[in-house]
């Protein structure tokens, strides 16, 4: 389990910065690179708790290894709290507006488009079998009135 | 290659951290409320406060700020669980974990960073 959670870990770390230092930012400007992060991992993290909750069925190294390894290690709050700290009042101000209404909005995305999309493919399932159904009684009831006239 | 090694082998630390903290404190509780992530997004906060403080050599800032605490400390559980508490209804203690531990972190940073440059 904790093997699971240090290798996501550190594949999620190591996905923060790459795409941290490819993101362009200026010194002291608007923290961009940290912001994305944050809110893919977020928005991430919305779809995979819903998957894991509501509809997989229980797999014992999935949250481990995703959720709290890969996704917990991708995005940070340390660097939040340190990038308000080294900017300018109103500046740090929306960022720190930014990044709590945007992780909020990501992660209930995530959540949105996973249920509307578990709830989509069980109905489509649900409406094939009782289309099956209904052909196998047409037919046995064909088949039936067939042996009758016979 | 040498960068990406020592996030890698941080994360590797930072993130187990989290879980037994995470793990330790929640289960000293029975309250609804997120406190185990809210003690190490705190405690991250004011370790890289620190290490911007010191300004130890790049290595260590790698290893250390970019590994350790950047995974150690996690925004996306953050989110999950001021959504969680926000669907169960509980307003307030949504407001108070989302507000509250953005503000302490903040905090946080500061006091380690303050302890840092006033120590060194």
């Amino acid at each position: 389990m904790l093997a699971a959670v240090a290798l996501g870990g550190g594949l999620g770390s190591v996905a923060r910065y790459l795409v941290g230092s490819a993101v362009p930012g200026r010194p002291g400007g608007f923290p961009w690179g940290t912001f994305l992060i944050n809110l893919t991992g977020c928005f991430a993290l919305g779809l995979l708790m819903v998957l894991v909750l509501e509809v997989w069925p229980p797999r014992r190294y999935v949250r481990p290894f995703f959720g709290v390894g890969v996704l917990g290690g991708y995005t940070t709050f340390s660097t939040v709290t340190v990038e308000i700290l080294q900017r300018p009042a109103g500046l740090a101000l929306l960022y720190a507006l930014c990044s709590l209404a945007g992780g909020l909005v990501a992660v209930w995305t995530g959540m949105s488009i996973a249920r509307l999309t578990a709830l989509r493919l069980r109905q489509r399932s649900h409406r094939q079998r009782s289309h099956t159904q209904r052909s196998h009684t047409q037919r046995s009831h064909t088949q039936r009135s067939h042996g009758e006239a016979g | 290659m040498v960068t990406i090694l020592l996030v890698f082998a941080g994360g590797m630390v930072g993130a187990p951290s989290r879980y037994l903290i995470d793990r330790f404190v929640q289960q000293r509780h029975d309250s609804a409320f997120p406190w185990g992530t809210l003690s190490v997004n705190l405690f991250g906060s004011f370790v890289l406060g620190a290490l911007v403080g010191a300004q130890p050599p790049g290595v260590v800032m790698t290893l250390a700020g970019t590994g350790f605490c950047g995974a150690l400390t996690t925004f996306s559980t953050f989110g999950f669980e001021t959504v969680r508490l926000l669907e169960d209804g509980s307003l307030r203690a949504a407001a108070l974990n989302a507000f509250g531990g953005l503000a302490l972190g903040v905090l946080a940073a500061l006091a380690g960073y303050g302890l840092a440059v006033h120590l060194l």
